[in-house]
Formats: C-alpha cells, sequence, structure tokens
C-alpha cells in the first residue's frame, strides 16, 4: 500500500467514531431514497403488471338498471377498447362465528369465458362452476381473516331473501388490490368482503336479467378519458346512472396512488435533510483534518507531491466516509424496503409483490450522495489544495479572538472566564455554530414532524368518533324508504335512539367545476350524527341551501352564499340551483349536508330515508346485530366501535413501524451533529482544556467548557426545532391532503416535549462519550509541545 | 543497582536528615521544609522498551527558596517537577508537601492541589487564546480563595499596559510574562516553571526571570525553575542538578546574582 493511504486509513481510524456518526446520517438519507423510490417503483411496476394482465378497466359507471344491448352502444363510443358489463349489489353478510353483520360486495363474471375487463386471478380452489347459482368466489382478505378454505358457507341477505353461498375458490382482482368497505375509513379484513358470483345467478337474484348495473371500460391509448366519461353519461343518464369516473375516483386505484404520492413526498423532504446535515459534517472534520494537518501537508508538498495528489487525498477521505454511508443506506434501505412492503402485502393485495433492488435507484442515491458529499467539502479540500508549502510548515498563527458585541452590555465580572470562552468560540465560527444549531434544530424537527401524526390521528379520531359522529350503528336500506321505518328500528333490541337520514349521489358545479358527492341529508337538531363549524363546534344545518365540507367547497372554488347547481344522479335526477350557506369542517372523504327535509323538497319526494343513526344499548347489540342481519331492507350495517377499532389498529400497524424509524433517524441526525461538534469543539480546544488541568481546574469544569457552546447551541436550536418542525407537519399535512382524507396539523406539546427529550438525551450521549476523553486527557504531553 | 538515593533515611518527616550526597543540603534545622520527596523512582513503559525517567530521588525543597533544577535532556528534569505539580505519580517512594502526601492523593485531590498550592510556567506559555490579558489571569483568580487583583499580577510582571490584549497580539516574552502572572496570581505557596525562557531569546527571557524574582522575593513563594541554561543558575538560592535520573549534586549560591544581571 501507498504510505499515502496508509495515512489516510490512520487518519479516519483516529476519528472513527466521528466517521461513524457521519456515515450513519448518510446512510439514513440513502435509505430513505432507496426504500421510499424502490417500494414506489415496486409498486408502480407490480400495479401496471397486474393491471395489464388482468386486464383493468380504465373508466367506470354505476347505474340502477341498464338494458344489455345498451352495452354494445357503449363499446361503439369512439376511443373504447372493451367495454364488460355486470351486476354488482352488496349486501349483507351473515357469517358463521361472528355476531355483528358483514357487508358483502357481490361482482358478477361471465358464467363461460374470462371477463373482459376486471379480470381475477384465482388463488386457491376452483372457477365457478355452469348453472350452480350459489357458488361463489371470495377475496382472498376476507377468506383468510375468517380462515374459509373451499367448501366452506355464508350466508347473504339477497334481494330480501337470505341465501346459503358456497365458496369454492378464492381470488384476487385488480379493482380490489385496496378493499375497503361502504362508508368505512379503512379496510375491515373481517367486515368487508368482495366475492364473485356468476352473472346469471346474480341477474336473477336482482331482477336483473337482461339488463346491468354496472359498466367498465377500457380505452385506446389516443382516448381522453373526460370526452368518454361525458359521451358514456348521455347514454347512461337515463337508467339511473349515478356518474361515470375513471381511475382516479376509483377507491383502489386512488389509495394506491395516494400511498405512492406519499413515498415520493418522503423521498422528496427527508433525504436532502440527512444529506444536508451529514455534507455540512463532513465539511467541519475535513476542515479540521486539514488545519491538524497543516505542516504535513506543507511536507509533502516539500517532497514533491502535487496540489491534486494531496486534494484527491483530502477527496479520498470524504469519499471514504461517504461511501461507508452509502453502504450503509444500501443494506438500511434494501431493509425497509421489505419492510415496507411487507406492511403494503396487509393492505394492497397483489397476485405477486416483490421488493424489486431497482440498480438505477441504488445508483441514483449513491450519486447524490456523494455529489452532496463532494460539494460540501470541496471549500475545505480546496484550502489543503491552495496551501503554499513555505507558509504550511510555519504553525499556524493561532486563532483571533474578538470580545464580543453582547459581551460589552455585560457589567464586567458578572460572567466567569470558562463563559466567556464558551461565548468567543461561538462568535469566532459564527457560520459553524449556525449550522451546528440548524442540524441540531433539524433532529428536533424530524421528530416533531413525524411524532406529529399520532397528534393529528387522534385529533382526528376524537373530531370524527367523538365529537361528529357519535353514533353506534349506522343502517343503509336497500331503497329509500319511508317515514315510519323508524318507529319500526326504534322498536328493535337494544336500540336506545334513531336518527334518520337521506343520501342521494349528486353532481356538483360551480363554474367550470364539477364534484361527485353525496348529499347527507340530516335530520333538523340531529345529535348523534353532527357537523362541526371551523372551530370544532357543533353547527347546525340550516333548513335551505347546502352544507360544505371545506375540501369540497376548495375543489369546487365555492364560498358560502354562491349558488351551486346541483344535478341529482338518483330518481328523477332533478337538476336544481342551491346556495352554498355555511362550511363545516372534516377530516374524511369531501361530505356535503342539506336539511334532510329540503333534500326530500330537492328530489320532490315525499319524506323518504335512506337510512338511519343508532345509539345502541350495548348489552343487547349482539340481539339487535341477528335482527339486522334478518332484515330484508337493509343493505348494510356500519359499526361504528368495530370501525374506531380497526381504524385505531390499521394506523398502528402503518404508523408504528414508520415512525420509530423516523424518531430513530432523528435521534441518529442529533447524535451526529452533537457529538462531531464536541469532538470538534475537543479537537480545537483539547490543549486549552488539559492546561486549565494542569493549572487546577476540575473535570467538571474542563467539561462545562468544552460543552457549553453545544449547550448553547442546543438551546438555540430547541425552539427553532420546534418551529421547523412545526413547518413540515404542515408540508406533510399538505402533501397528504387528498378527497379520501386529510391529516389535522394539531401538534400537542408532549410531542415537542418527547422531540427535545430524545435531542437531549442524544446530546447527553455525546457528552459522556466525550466526557471520557477529556477525563483521559494527557496533561504533561500538552506542556511538552508547542500547538 | 547503586545510586544516589540508595541509603537514604525513610525517617519521619518531623526528623528528616538528609544523607550525603543527596539534595537536602547540609542540616538546617531554622529553615521549613515545603517539598521532601523519598526515594522517587519514574519508569515509562514495560519491559525491553522501559524507559527510567528516575532512579531513586532524594530531596527537599525549603520554604521560600528558588532552587534551579539544572541538567541535560531526558536527565528527569520536568518527570521531577510534574511530581511535586501534582501532575504524574511516581512509580515508587513519596512526595510530601509540608504534611501532605501527594502520593498517596487521588486525581481529584491533586487537581484540589494543584488548584490551591501550585502556580504553573511552561515552555511554551499555554494561554487560553480566547481570552485576554487580563482573562487569562482571571481564569485563575476566579477560583482562588485569596488572589491578587488580576491587574495587580499583571503589574507586578510589567504588563500594566497590556491588559487587554489577546494572547494573538502579544510578543513571545509578553505572552510569558501573562504566564507568570496567571500562575502568582493566586499567591501560590509554590511556583513550578519548566524552561521558562526555553522558547525567549537572552534580553526577553530577562524579562520573565526578572519577574519570577520578583514573586520569589516579594510574595515568598517557594520558586522551583527547570533550564537548560547553566547561565540562569545564578540567579538561585540553590542549584540542583540532575543526570541520568539521579540527583548530581546540590550547590548552594553563596551570592544570588540578581536576573538583571544575567545574559547568554
Ligand atoms: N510519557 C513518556 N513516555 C516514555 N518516556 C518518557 C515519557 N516522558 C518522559 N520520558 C522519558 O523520560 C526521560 C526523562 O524525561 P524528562 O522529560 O523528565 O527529561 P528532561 O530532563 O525534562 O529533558 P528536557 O531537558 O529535554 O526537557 C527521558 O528519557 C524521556 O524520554
Ligand atoms: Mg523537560
Amino acid at each position: 500500500m501507498r504510505a499515502l493511504n496508509r495515512k489516510l486509513l490512520r487518519d479516519l481510524w483516529k476519528i472513527k467514531t466521528q466517521v461513524l456518526a457521519i456515515a450513519v446520517v448518510v446512510g439514513c438519507g440513502v435509505a430513505i431514497i432507496v426504500m421510499a423510490l424502490g417500494t414506489m417503483r415496486s409498486l408502480e411496476e407490480t400495479r401496471a403488471a397486474y393491471y395489464e394482465r388482468y386486464r383493468f378497466a380504465d373508466v367506470f359507471a354505476h347505474v340502477k338498471r341498464a338494458p344489455e344491448y345498451l352495452a354494445e352502444r357503449v363499446a361503439r363510443i369512439p376511443g373504447v377498447k372493451w367495454v364488460e358489463s355486470r351486476v354488482v349489489a352488496d349486501v349483507t353478510l351473515d357469517v358463521p362465528g361472528m355476531a355483528e353483520p358483514a357487508t358483502g360486495r357481490l361482482v358478477s363474471i361471465p358464467e363461460h369465458g374470462r371477463p373482459a375487463l376486471n379480470d381475477i386471478k384465482l388463488r386457491r380452489g376452483r372457477a365457478l362452476a355452469p348453472d350452480r347459482p350459489d357458488e361463489v368466489l371470495i377475496d382472498e382478505t376476507f377468506a383468510e381473516a375468517h380462515g374459509f378454505r373451499p367448501g366452506d358457507h355464508f350466508f347473504a341477505m339477497i334481494n330480501d331473501k337470505k341465501r346459503k353461498l358456497r365458496i369454492v375458490g378464492v381470488a384476487l382482482s385488480p379493482e380490489y388490490i385496496y378493499s375497503v368497505g361502504p362508508g368505512v375509513l379503512v379496510p375491515d379484513k373481517r367486515r368487508f368482503g368482495v366475492m364473485w358470483i356468476s352473472r346469471e345467478a346474480l341477474a336473477s337474484a336482482f331482477d336483473l336479467e337482461g339488463a346491468f348495473n354496472d359498466i367498465s371500460l377500457s380505452l385506446l391509448p389516443s382516448a381522453s378519458s373526460a370526452e368518454i366519461i361525458e359521451r358514456l353519461d348521455d347514454l347512461l343518464d337515463p337508467y339511473g346512472n349515478t356518474g361515470a369516473y375513471d381511475r382516479d375516483d376509483q377507491v383502489s386505484h386512488a389509495y394506491l396512488s395516494g400511498e405512492m404520492d406519499q413515498l415520493v413526498a418522503v423521498a422528496t423532504v427527508a433525504p436532502p435533510i440527512f444529506l444536508g446535515v451529514a455534507a455540512f459534517l463532513l465539511h467541519i472534520v475535513i476542515t479540521r483534518l486539514v488545519a491538524t494537518e497543516r505542516e504535513q501537508i506543507g511536507l509533502l508538498k516539500s517532497f514533491g507531491y502535487g496540489n491534486a495528489a494531496v486534494g484527491w487525498h483530502y477527496l479520498k477521505v470524504v469519499l471514504v466516509v461517504a461511501g461507508l454511508g452509502v453502504v450503509l443506506g444500501f443494506a438500511g434501505g434494501a431493509y425497509l424496503g421489505r419492510v415496507m412492503t411487507e406492511l403494503y402485502t396487509e393492505f394492497f393485495r397483489f397476485p405477486f409483490l416483490y421488493y424489486r433492488l431497482s440498480p438505477d435507484v441504488f445508483a441514483m442515491a449513491a450519486l447524490v450522495t456523494l455529489s452532496a458529499a463532494v460539494l460540501g467539502t470541496i471549500n475545505a479540500v480546496w484550502r489543503a489544495v491552495r496551501l503554499p508549502p513555505a507558509e504550511a510548515m510555519v504553525p499556524a498563527p493561532p486563532a483571533v479572538y474578538r470580545r464580543t458585541a453582547i459581551e460589552r452590555l455585560e457589567p464586567r465580572g458578572l460572567v466567569g472566564q470558562p463563559t466567556r470562552m464558551v461565548f468567543r468560540h461561538i462568535v469566532r465560527w459564527p457560520l459553524r455554530a449556525a449550522m451546528t444549531t440548524l442540524g441540531i434544530s433539524l433532529a428536533v424537527a424530524i421528530l416533531v414532524s413525524s411524532l406529529f401524526f399520532y397528534d393529528a390521528i387522534e385529533h382526528l379520531v376524537q373530531v370524527y368518533f367523538h365529537h361528529a359522529q357519535r353514533q353506534d350503528v349506522t343502517v343503509t336500506f336497500t331503497e329509500p324508504s319511508a317515514e315510519r321505518i323508524v318507529h319500526e328500528i326504534g322498536r328493535l333490541p337494544g336500540v336506545l335512539a334513531v336518527e334518520p337520514y337521506r343520501a342521494v349521489p349528486v353532481r356538483l358545479r360551480f363554474g367550470h367545476r364539477s364534484e361527485r358527492v353525496a348529499i347527507t341529508g340530516l335530520e333538523p337538531g340531529a345529535a348523534l350524527h353532527r357537523v362541526l363549524d371551523a372551530r370544532l363546534r357543533p353547527a347546525a344545518i340550516p333548513p335551505d341551501g347546502i352544507v360544505l365540507s371545506t375540501k369540497l367547497a376548495e375543489l369546487l372554488a365555492a364560498a358560502p352564499g354562491d349558488v351551486l347547481t346541483v344535478e341529482v344522479l338518483e330518481g328523477r335526477r332533478p337538476v336544481r340551483q342551491v346556495p352554498v350557506a355555511a362550511l363545516v369542517e372534516e377530516y374524511i372523504a369531501t361530505p356535503a349536508y342539506m336539511d334532510r327535509h329540503a333534500v326530500n323538497r330537492l328530489m320532490s319526494e315525499g319524506p323518504v330515508l335512506s337510512g338511519a343513526y343508532l345509539q345502541v344499548d350495548a348489552r343487547e347489540a349482539e340481539a339487535l346485530y341477528r335482527t339486522l342481519k334478518d332484515t330484508p331492507v337493509v343493505a348494510g350495517v356500519g359499526l361504528q366501535t368495530v370501525m374506531l377499532r380497526t381504524f385505531r389498529e390499521t394506523m398502528a400497524e402503518t404508523m408504528d413501524i414508520m415512525i420509530s424509524f423516523y424518531v430513530a433517524f432523528g435521534g441518529l441526525i442529533a447524535l451526529g451533529v452533537m457529538y462531531n461538534s464536541a469532538r470538534i469543539a475537543l479537537s480545537e480546544h483539547g490543549r486549552e482544556l488539559a492546561t486549565l488541568r494542569v493549572l487546577g481546574f476540575t473535570r467538571f469544569e474542563a467539561l462545562y467548557i468544552l460543552l457549553g457552546e453545544l449547550g448553547v447551541l442546543t438551546l438555540l436550536a430547541l425552539p427553532l426545532g420546534c418551529l421547523i418542525g412545526y413547518g413540515l407537519a404542515w408540508f406533510f399535512a399538505w402533501s397528504f391532503d387528498t378527497e379520501l382524507f386529510r391529516i389535522p396539523l394539531v401538534i400537542e406539546r408532549a410531542t415537542y416535549g418527547a422531540a427535545v427529550l430524545v435531542v437531549l438525551v442524544a446530546g447527553a450521549a455525546s457528552a459522556l462519550i466525550v466526557r471520557r476523553r477529556v477525563d483521559r486527557l494527557n496533561l504533561v504531553a500538552v506542556l511538552k509541545t508547542r500547538e | 543497582m547503586a545510586s544516589a538515593g540508595s541509603s537514604h533515611d525513610r525517617g519521619s518527616l518531623e526528623e528528616p536528615r538528609g544523607p550525603q550526597g543527596t539534595a537536602s543540603g547540609p542540616d538546617r534545622p531554622e529553615r521549613r521544609r515545603a517539598f521532601v520527596a523519598r526515594g522517587l523512582t519514574k519508569v515509562y513503559g514495560k519491559g525491553e522498551v522501559a524507559v527510567h525517567a528516575l532512579r531513586g530521588v532524594d530531596l527537599e525543597l525549603f520554604e521560600g527558596e528558588l532552587a534551579v533544577l539544572l541538567g541535560p535532556s531526558g536527565s528527569g528534569k520536568s518527570t521531577l517537577v510534574n511530581i511535586m505539580g501534582g501532575l504524574d505519580l511516581p512509580t515508587a517512594g513519596q512526595v510530601f508537601f509540608h504534611d501532605l502526601e501527594l502520593t498517596a492523593f487521588d486525581e481529584r485531590a491533586l487537581t484540589a492541589y494543584r488548584r490551591e498550592n501550585v502556580g504553573f510556567v511552561f515552555q511554551f506559555y499555554n494561554l487560553v487564546p480566547s481570552l485576554t490579558a487580563r482573562e487569562n489571569v482571571a481564569l485563575i483568580t476566579d477560583i482562588a480563595r485569596d488572589p491578587l487583583p488580576a491587574e495587580e499580577a499583571l503589574a507586578l510582571v510589567g504588563l500594566a499596559e497590556r491588559l487587554d490584549h489577546f494572547p494573538a497580539e502579544l510578543s513571545g516574552g509578553e505572552q510569558q510574562r501573562v504566564a507568570v502572572a496567571r500562575a502568582i496570581a493566586k499567591r501560590p505557596e509554590v511556583l513550578l516553571c519548566d524552561e521558562p525562557t526555553g522558547a525567549l531569546d537572552s534580553k526577553t527571557g530577562v524579562l520573565v526571570l526578572e519577574a519570577i524574582e520578583r514573586v520569589n522575593r516579594e510574595l515568598g513563594t517557594t520558586t522551583a525553575m527547570i533550564t537548560h541554561n547553566a547561565a540562569i543558575a545564578d540567579m538561585a538560592d540553590r542549584v540542583i542538578s540532575l543526570a541520568d535520573g539521579r540527583i548530581a549534586g546540590v550547590r548552594e549560591n553563596a551570592t544570588k546574582s540578581p536576573a538583571r544581571a544575567l545574559a547568554w
């Protein structure tokens, strides 16, 4: 090995802990890039392959009942490639061994041949046999949740009749990669299942022979989905069309896209923080290295090593440290990617999903990282290159200190010399002090903005479940029903209160914008399902006008007072002008509300209801569930406590892992910055400290001078970090803000406290490590040598 | 192994009787001892590479005297002074400071001993670059029990005019005089100087020596000063010579020449 390389290794070995600390910070950044982009890529590619192989449709529409020949007319719309008409119905299920009712989505498949679109992948068992109307295939999640095997059975309330369905196979569909039941926040594997049944059987059960109520289209690559949706709507509107939509509004596709967007957001925000901090740390370490090796540099040059050789030597130090970080990051990223992918298989059902290590993601991460490292240190390396050998051989002039401006305000004698030293060290390298402060505050910020998700979710739960939707059970009816059903439901076991509602699908138009939503007509003075104003106080629904959730108002660019065009997509499909009466705060979906009677008036219908919110005596819940499962008029039963439980479980499953990673990352940044800062201080002031120890200063006093600077910077960094953390939380809330879901920007004081605590612990750990070195300072050696 | 300390008396402190050929000098009961060292040996390293820096040193320093330690490079001068200053512990032997046995102290007690009793002056000044002359002295007076005011200490070494200068703004001689002021400002009982003029020219060196001499005279500080420079020995009360880790001789100066008169 060349002597210079040996020196390189020895230099690195001497500062190995610092090297490791920096490499770990680099590694965090690389790991996040590899994990986020790698996982994103896997999801994207897997989804694309899945869609293609199983012919996932591009446009979807649901109607009440349309004659089959209409499908042929749809197929003739220019730009349409394939059309598949189906019968789809949500039914109440009675699953053996489960008290509460579940919801099943029955999807028809042709008795012969494959569906043209939205094909299914049979995972176990066999396909449906012809002329066996009681045979179904069920989706894998539902099967796993109940331990169903081919041969098992359950019951479904199909068009007022309880029918026994026999499971012959288990399947997956690109339409339900993410499968969530109607009116539910997160997937509930036990209470929502998709099942495929023969078209004939389903059509005859729902009196839809020779007709369909669901149609899917695939488009030619050149086609515009907006145009085709318009023409499709024109064709379907007479048949109870609820409005065609494309993949962007298809639940499974939209959730998956949202997840990918979040991965991209993470990959955009987090790595620059880590790489920026790492570049800064490398900068101070290399600057210090060049300063301490000044005379060696002069020596090398006077022996004939060229400037380029010296520059390359120090650049190699940078590359080795960053390279070590890249290797750590690759390993960490591959691991995190696997963890993420495993997590995804919980929520996203693919027939195949593997975390492929894409070489270009790795290459990109390595390139970005090494560039950041070189960019961060080029200045320090350049200093070594530029150093004239003659000057380098002379010891560096002592650092010139100045009295700080603040000190002029200080009455002499109030502050001891050690404190004065601390302040002068800070002021001597103000930029470095500022960067150190920024580095520590970024650690705080990462902690605040990752722990913030707990606060946000808790707040969301409080608002959604405890302030707004306080019902225990939501019942939806198969058909709009007359008011007297309220009294019938009120007589069911355990029902304490009934609050009916009327919901109608509509298209809201304002200006050139339009949104497809449901208007929920709430009973005046509703106490179970309430709406909340911007300050989260219950708001009354005015007798006239429409109340929009803030997100919906934003999408429509409408404000109170504006008049919307409401196109009802049900019944006689009236089109009305309705003024916006107020806005309400909602974190989930984009609902709109009206007074129930106003909805009935809007529909020019009598006092009919779509469903009811119930308050239930928990002791009689099981009896109620049994009754509801056998009640023909009931299309679906939503259970609030179950929903809350699954919501919490899902959030815990997904968030705990990610948040613990980010907390660890934040702690590592804090440790990296603080440990390096303390080590640099020790390297710069070690001689002074040893002298002070000789002069009778205690270890503690020496440590105070050494770490006082870091302490002051940390104290400055904590509030700054909380502020930046708030900003990052705002960014995350903003980037996660979709039509499906919004995250309230709520950060509890305890979260700031926890973030500060983690950073302080990291600081204490760094101090402890450095303390051992202060204890071992060689007092005699400093007296022998000139600096 | 025969050595100057081989026949030394391990008697009590109350009645030390230095054998012939050791550094305790002639019996003079009226002089009180500040330091007594008995059988000091210091070995660095082990086995093949072991270096015997001190090979059995017996030594006494009297209160208020100015002793100069002379000897060739590597003879153990710094090692001896460092042990007396509580910076290092001997491999064997005892050191007493009055009735305190330094060799029995732990790290914490040694720190307190240095803090309260010892003033150091080093060859390379070792000032704190981020503090002015005044503040470098204040660094010590802040933690001392009955210190001189920093300004007074600096005046004593002739630097009353340079109070607010940083080390980078002072010449080597001035820096060393700040170091002397810093060492004596706490009115230490002992002043230990390791080649205080080693990095200075003759003229500047004399200024520093004058400062030391003045402190010794006016404050009565027991002073041990290491030097390579035999000329400097003339300002001492006693000159202790070391060679190869042993006391090679002790000479008492009948007349001390003032530092001002020295030149080399
Ligand atoms: N830390 C150490 N490790 C090993 N050997 C040491 C150490 N310190 C001193 N020595 C050795 O001990 C011997 C005495 O050293 P010391 O520093 O006391 O000499 P000195 O008389 O002060 O010399 P000089 O006049 O050159 O300063 C020398 O041989 C030296 O090499
Ligand atoms: Mg020496």
